[in-house]
């Protein structure tokens, strides 16, 4: 699958950028990163950021003297390391056939429009990410969607606002 | 630690700790399994009551100790009870409320409570039994790699010493020369348990051959086959074996250097290997001069992020240079050019656990177990449609009648056996005809299975084969690095045919086409995962040919699982009109009046199975 | 002196030096083994599978490209299952494949059209099935890329990472999905790629070529109120006749100006000639500094992938760099100044058009900020060796029967010290041999510097001029230059004077030059064999020393005074600017 890149506004504080700089210099010798250290690196950093965005593969990709390209090229061929944040509040609706055929994709539409994000993005105060998901196996309950560990079924549209409204609080 | 006797005395004092208590008196020990599958299943709160309570009652006899994998999943937590001269007591499916009665009963008491037991709790143990070593999960089974997987305390480098630990170091180091070290591991007719069973000394051999200025070891711990966890479940309970026979494999090749390329998907095993490793620096056991010998070895963790090809040994090595995960042409091979082009030695963790005791016990010990061409013992990871999942280790040459019946409990619900499926989604299937063939390397690789890293899925009469082939296709397409062509594009369009024909689409030229795409893709592509990605599609093929044919002839699926190809009915003689069907249809595709049959609309119907599920006259069919 | 070993191709005995593959050894034996990703040192990976073959010594089949012979190994290139998994290769490659191939700029030089041929692929759609989408990215001024005609052999990027240095390309996501991007999918324009065209030169396909300029060219010719000039680059009279059939490393002058002349512009010219004045002015900075001790090394500035290098990645050695606009700006300036004030037309009707081997050289033409004339570009179209032989094709001219031209006045003369400046080293020989008469009165004893010639990465040489002790340094490709300069920022190497071209070779293998295969760049060294051309073309020209150029003269004469004067400093010269990479 090709990774979703965030279009959020990069929103790092200058404490875990120096966190992330002391990971580097943690891997380098007399100026020079450990190049072989890069995967650790970019994990530590998605562990201090959550995620990987472009400022902070910038910042890997500077202090280790790596190309950026590289460190792109290797967040994007190990599943783990993901260029969007989650949310507080992940939500996941089912676009299996039955919810399919039931209006679930009307579901998600509503879900995007209340919290003005797109499939596969988070919020800007990073308390909701929406994605679409393969079928949970919970058809007779069409449509179906989840957020977090909670299951929510037979969903209309107007059901949404509501919903949603018990997270925002 | 400088010397044998240096050793020698931990180790006696580890055991007399182990057992007597200083003032006098036995010592009770009890364990609780706490690798990944004893803490999903809530094995911390099941040890701390345990500790608060035998503290609060102030037991000083009492030893309590976490352990690895106890191997019966299912039935975790487990808590086990061993006393010096009496057999050990197993309790499954503890809770913390279970503990204070364990306590005053059988640690205070001394008579254990038999409806916690194994006996008690699980139905096809006798109630008689108390400990899981009498049960038929574990009677057959022979614990050699697993040896010190749930008896040791995994963070207790005392306790790995006590069990003889780092004394085929010591052997080797002080009293054999590197030749002689591989010589014994060649001898044991080891053969790597990762996948292919290239024989371990010999592999051991190529790399000493080799000059260079640096050479390494890497462990591949990065398990990766869906199902497989006999590597997770040796590092988390058997840490220092891996440390110590890597520390082997250094010294026997020229290596001062090694690697363990660990699945960040296993915290657990990442936290106590580095634990393993920063007591051996410690303790002189890994670092300079080792054993006063002049031997320096050194060890780092590297983490893997989520990519099935760095299994393959070239790709782990690229991954650890901080690339891509992408494997690289053989020849070269790793033993003349590998980790940062240096000559490397790399063997997966159920392989190395392997090496201390063949050095410790003798290569004839080892040589002993298995069949012919494939020594010492396996461990398989049973899951699937079987009675008892979990990790078994049994001596080569067991047939798979003895593991799926014997060791497995046989199949739930009086199903019929259809096939094992072994080695992941490289390997293939065994089909009920092969039921009682001895399962070594040779054996399976001959059927058109494989050994795989030790995965064994049950599989039966509701497994559609054509499915099966179809979902480690997906994976395969998923985890595929993308640099070959074979690879990159032939395993997605094997997978666009095999989509085609569950969804009721293919024809019989298109059986051909998947069998000719298979070959090629075996033939051509770059790497094992490639090579190997066809497997399960030519082992059905060449076994079920008769569901595949069902799905594109007669557009049946036999096994009532691929969903295109399904119609539900319903029984009108069942139906007492309840309208749950109707009302939980997600499409509306039953009609019908209450209480008088209902009627399933075919062109309406996608299949979901919501209406069976609910249906509680078992009225509602599937064909 | 490495030892040999004997094996056998298809049951031929061919004898080859220890460690060959088994590609180079089937070639000894006269056996062609077909290949797409390989690119010899450069991209040796093994991943397209296509020239598999089978080796007694190995299980299953081998990529020869990567596979390494041993004593008594026999190999065998052309079973029919080796034949027919080719062809299934191809299949599939051609499954997740743009099949337009009518239209593409690369019909015909295509070589996995070829392959496909060779191989008899008949049905394109045996695998047919789900295909990825990417569109076309033509964000950059220099090129576009075609994600959608790209076979993954990563030639492209192998190029971009080991050659330049540069890795603004590479292999994004896995699987199916993987493709060749820049970082975060930034379209090509956007990150810092120094426009050097190298991958486009090693792309097997239609997914990289460079933007085509050519209509521009056409307007302007029609448009009656334009004045058309042309001038061509010195690496481009050894490049043309690649185009035409002629072997390479031919030089084909005279019919180039023919052909361009017939094309209808109104006038042909040298770059040769702006070559030259750019020796002088160069020269004379040089000499300024030396004496002064400022600013050395000086780097030159000619090669525009260079320039936007040092702008991208070495902002803190801009100072070092040579002001003078390259060639190709300087023929612009003065077309636009003293050309247009001479021949009494307006400078905003005038219409340069550069022939170039270079694609670095269509964003040099967008650099707007030391135009001659305030608001005028100093080139208006900046034509790549292979869009000029495209349109010389679809003009009907016969290249082969063509007479031979001459170049038009007043820009016509060239020395053979401007002929050398396509070749790596050539500016630093065209500079020394000015430089020699310049310091010490005299003409040099022999004006052929055979230190700085040839195609090593990096070349250094000392001259010392009646006392004054000159150490110069000369790179090409981008991996070298980073590597010299690197050496010059630690203070581990001194230089005077460092010559830097961005294309491995100089122009002669620049990003602009006609495409050649695969099988050609790995059995010849095409950097050696074109600039020999050049070095040839250099020896027999009546003029071989810039400050010896009578149309130079006679500019200086006229319009600029003397080398590095106040006007010559406003109309030939530029300034540069820092570039964030990021």
């Amino acid at each position: 699958m090709k990774k979703k890149i965030s279009t959020l506004p990069f929103k790092g504080t200058p404490e875990q950028a120096e966190q992330l700089m002391a990971v580097i210099a943690g891997v380098s010798s007399g100026g020079h990163a450990d190049k072989s250290m890069l995967m650790h690196v970019m994990q530590q950093a998605q562990s201090i950021y959550g995620y990987l965005p472009y400022e902070v593969q910038v910042m890997i990709a500077q202090g280790m003297d790596v190309p950026l390209e590289k460190v792109y090229g290797v967040a994007t061929f190990y599943s783990q390391f993901a260029l969007a944040p989650k949310g507080e509040y992940n939500v996941s609706v089912c676009l299996g056939t039955a919810c399919y055929v039931k209006g679930s994709q009307n579901v998600l539409d509503k879900i995007c429009e209340n919290l003005g994000v797109e499939p596969g993005e988070c919020t800007e105060d990073g308390r909701f990410s929406v994605e679409a998901c393969r079928c949970i196996g919970a058809c007779g309950l069409a449509p179906v969607m989840m957020i977090n560990e909670d299951v929510y079924g037979k969903l209309v549209e107007g059901d949404v606002d509501g919903i949603l409204q018990k997270y925002k609080i | 630690m400088k010397s044998l006797n240096e050793l020698f005395a931990v180790r006696d004092e580890a055991r007399k700790k182990m057992t007597v208590r200083d003032g006098g008196g036995d010592v009770i020990r009890v364990v609780v399994g706490m690798a990944t599958c004893g803490i999903a299943a809530g094995a911390r709160p099941v040890f701390s009551a345990l500790s608060d309570e035998i503290s609060a009652r102030g037991l000083a006899n009492v030893d309590v100790a976490q352990t690895g994998c106890i191997g019966m999943c299912q039935y975790e937590p487990i808590l086990e009870v061993l006393e010096n001269g009496k057999e050990k007591v197993t309790y499954v499916q503890v809770t913390a409320d279970k503990v204070a009665k364990i306590v005053e009963q059988h640690l205070i008491g001394g008579k254990p409570v038999a409806e916690y037991t194994v006996g008690g709790v699980v139905d096809s143990v006798a109630d008689s039994v108390f400990s899981v070593n009498n049960t038929d999960f574990y009677k057959k089974q022979r614990r050699a790699t697993l040896r010190n997987c749930g008896v040791i305390n995994p963070e207790s480098i005392e306790e790995y010493i006590a069990a003889d630990g780092f004394g085929a170091l010591a052997k080797c180091l002080l009293e054999l020369d590197p030749n002689e070290v591989i010589g014994i591991i060649k001898d044991s007719g080891l053969r790597g348990r990762g996948g292919a069973g290239f024989p371990t000394g010999l592999k051991w051999s190529f790399t000493a051959q080799n000059y260079a200025d640096q050479k390494y070891v890497v462990c591949n711990a990065d398990e990766g086959d869906p199902g497989a966890f006999m590597d997770r479940s040796v590092l988390e309970g058997d840490p220092y074996c891996v440390v110590e026979a890597m520390t082997i494999c250094g010294y026997a090749t020229g290596a001062t250097e090694g690697y363990v390329y660990v699945r960040a998907e296993y915290p657990i095993a990442v936290a106590r290997l580095q634990k393993a490793i920063d007591k051996c620096l410690e303790l002189g056991l890994l670092g300079k001069n080792i054993f006063g010998s002049g031997f320096d070895f050194n060890l780092q963790i590297r983490l893997g992020a989520g990519a099935f090809v760095c299994g393959e040994e070239t790709a782990l090595m690229t991954s650890i240079e901080g690339n891509r995960g992408e494997p690289r042409p053989r020849p070269p091979y790793p033993a003349v050019k590998g980790l940062f082009g240096k000559p490397t030695t790399e063997n997966n963790v159920e392989t190395f656990a392997n090496i201390p005791q063949i050095i410790w016990r003798g290569a004839e010990w080892f040589a002993s177990m298995g069949t012919e061409k494939s020594k010492g013992t396996k461990v398989f990871a049973l899951g699937g449609k079987i009675n008892n999942t979990g990790l078994v280790e049994i001596p080569m040459g067991v047939t798979l009648r003895e593991v799926v019946e014997d060791i497995g409990g046989g199949i739930p619900n009086g199903k019929k056996f259809k096939a094992a499926q072994t080695g992941g989604p490289s390997g293939g299937c065994i089909p009920a005809s092969y039921f009682d063939i001895p399962m070594d390397y040779d054996n399976l690789v001959g059927i058109g299975a494989m050994m795989g890293s030790g995965g064994l899925i049950v599989m039966d009469e509701e497994t559609c084969m054509v499915d099966i082939a179809k979902f480690f296709l997906d994976f395969t397409v998923d985890e595929s690095c993308g640099k070959c062509t074979p690879c990159r594009i032939g395993t997605k369009r094997l997978y666009g045919l095999l989509e085609k024909i569950t969804e009721g689409n293919g024809t019989l030229d298109d059986l051909d086409k998947l069998e000719e795409l298979c070959r090629y893709i075996k033939d051509n592509s770059l790497c094992g995962l490639g090579q190997t990605a066809p497997n399960p599609v030519l082992s059905t093929l060449s076994r079920f040919r008769d569901e595949y044919e069902a799905h594109v002839i007669d557009k049946k699926c036999p096994a009532g699982v691929c969903k295109s190809l399904l119609s539900y009915e319903i029984i009108a003689d069942k139906c007492k009109g309840c309208t749950a069907c109707a009302r939980v249809c997600p499409v509306d595709a039953i009609s019908g009046t209450v209480k008088a049959p209902h009627f399933v609309h075919k062109d309406k119907c996608i299949k979901c199975g919501a209406c069976m599920t609910r249906c509680k006259f078992d009225a509602i069919i599937k064909k | 002196m490495s030892n040999m070993v004997n094996v056998k191709v298809n049951g031929i005995p061919v004898s080859v030096p220890e460690g060959s593959t088994a590609l180079e050894a089937a070639r000894q034996a006269g056996v062609s083994v077909p290949t797409l990703c390989y690119l010899k040192e450069i991209n040796e990976i093994g991943a397209c599978r296509i020239c598999v073959v089978e080796a007694n010594d190995a299980r299953g089949f081998v990529a020869a490209c990567v596979y390494p012979v041993k004593e008594g190994t026999e190999i065998t290139t052309n079973s029919p299952r080796l034949i027919s998994a080719r062809k299934t290769t191809l299949e599939l490659i051609l499954s997740d494949h743009n099949r337009k191939c009518l239209t593409c700029v690369r019909s015909g030089s295509c070589e996995l059209q070829k392959l496909c041929k060779e191989y008899g692929v008949e049905d394109e759609d045996r695998f047919a099935g789900k295909m990825n989408k990417y569109g076309i990215d033509c964000s950059a001024v220099h090129m576009y890329r075609d994600n959608e005609k790209c076979i993954l052999c990563r030639r492209c990027s192998a190029a971009c990472e080991k050659l330049q240095s540069v890795a603004v390309i590479g292999a994004n996501d896995r699987g199916f999905d993987t493709h060749i991007a820049s970082p975060f999918e930034k379209p090509l324009g956007d990150v810092s790629c120094v426009s050097c065209g190298q991958c486009i030169t090693v792309c097997p396909t239609g997914a990289l070529s460079e933007r085509d300029d050519t209509q521009k060219v056409y307007d302007a010719i029609n448009d009656p109120e334009k004045h058309v000039i042309v001038q061509t680059a010195p690496a481009v009279r050894v490049g043309i006749g690649e185009e035409f059939g002629y072997p390479l490393g031919s030089i084909q002058t005279g019919k180039l100006i023919t052909a361009i002349r017939m094309l209808g512009v109104n006038k042909v010219f040298d770059t040769n000639f702006s070559a030259d004045l750019t020796i002088m002015e160069e020269a004379t900075e040089f000499l300024g500094r030396y004496t002064s001790k400022e600013n050395l090394p000086l780097i030159t500035s000619c090669s525009p992938g260079w320039i936007r290098y040092a702008e991208f990645y070495y902002p803190e050695l801009i100072p070092n760099l040579s002001t003078c606009k390259s060639p190709q700006g300087m023929f612009g300036s003065l077309a636009k100044t003293y050309y247009a004030e001479k021949m009494g037309i307006d400078p905003k009707d005038i219409f340069v058009v550069s022939v170039m081997p270079c694609t670095a050289k269509k964003f040099e033409a967008m650099r707007m900020e030391h135009t001659a004339v305030k608001g005028l570009p100093d080139i208006d179209v900046v034509l790549t060796v292979r869009e000029l032989a495209r349109m010389l094709k679809k003009s009907g001219v016969i290249f082969s029967d063509l007479p031979d031209g001459e170049y038009d006045t007043p820009f016509g003369l060239g020395s053979g010290a401007g002929t050398i400046f396509g070749a790596t080293g050539g500016v630093m020989e065209a500079a020394l041999r000015t430089a020699v008469r310049a310091v010490t009165g005299k003409e040099a004893e022999s004006i052929d510097f055979m230190d700085v010639r040839g195609t090593d990465g990096i070349k250094e040489a000392t001259y010392d001029l009646d006392g004054n002790v000159v150490r110069v340094a000369v790179a090409s490709g981008i991996a070298n230059a980073k590597k010299l300069l690197d050496a010059v920022k630690s203070g581990e190497k001194q230089y005077d004077f460092i010559e830097i071209m961005a294309c491995p070779g100089g122009c002669v293998n620049g990003g602009g030059q006609p495409i050649q295969p695969a099988n050609v760049r790995n059995t010849t060294d095409i950097r050696a064999t074109r600039a020999a051309g050049l070095y040839e073309d250099d020896k027999n020209l009546p003029v071989r020393l810039s400050h010896e150029n009578s149309d130079v003269k006679q500019v200086y004469a006229e319009y600029l005074g003397e080398p590095n004067s106040h006007k010559a400093h406003e109309i030939l010269h530029t300034g540069y600017v820092v570039r964030n990479r990021f």
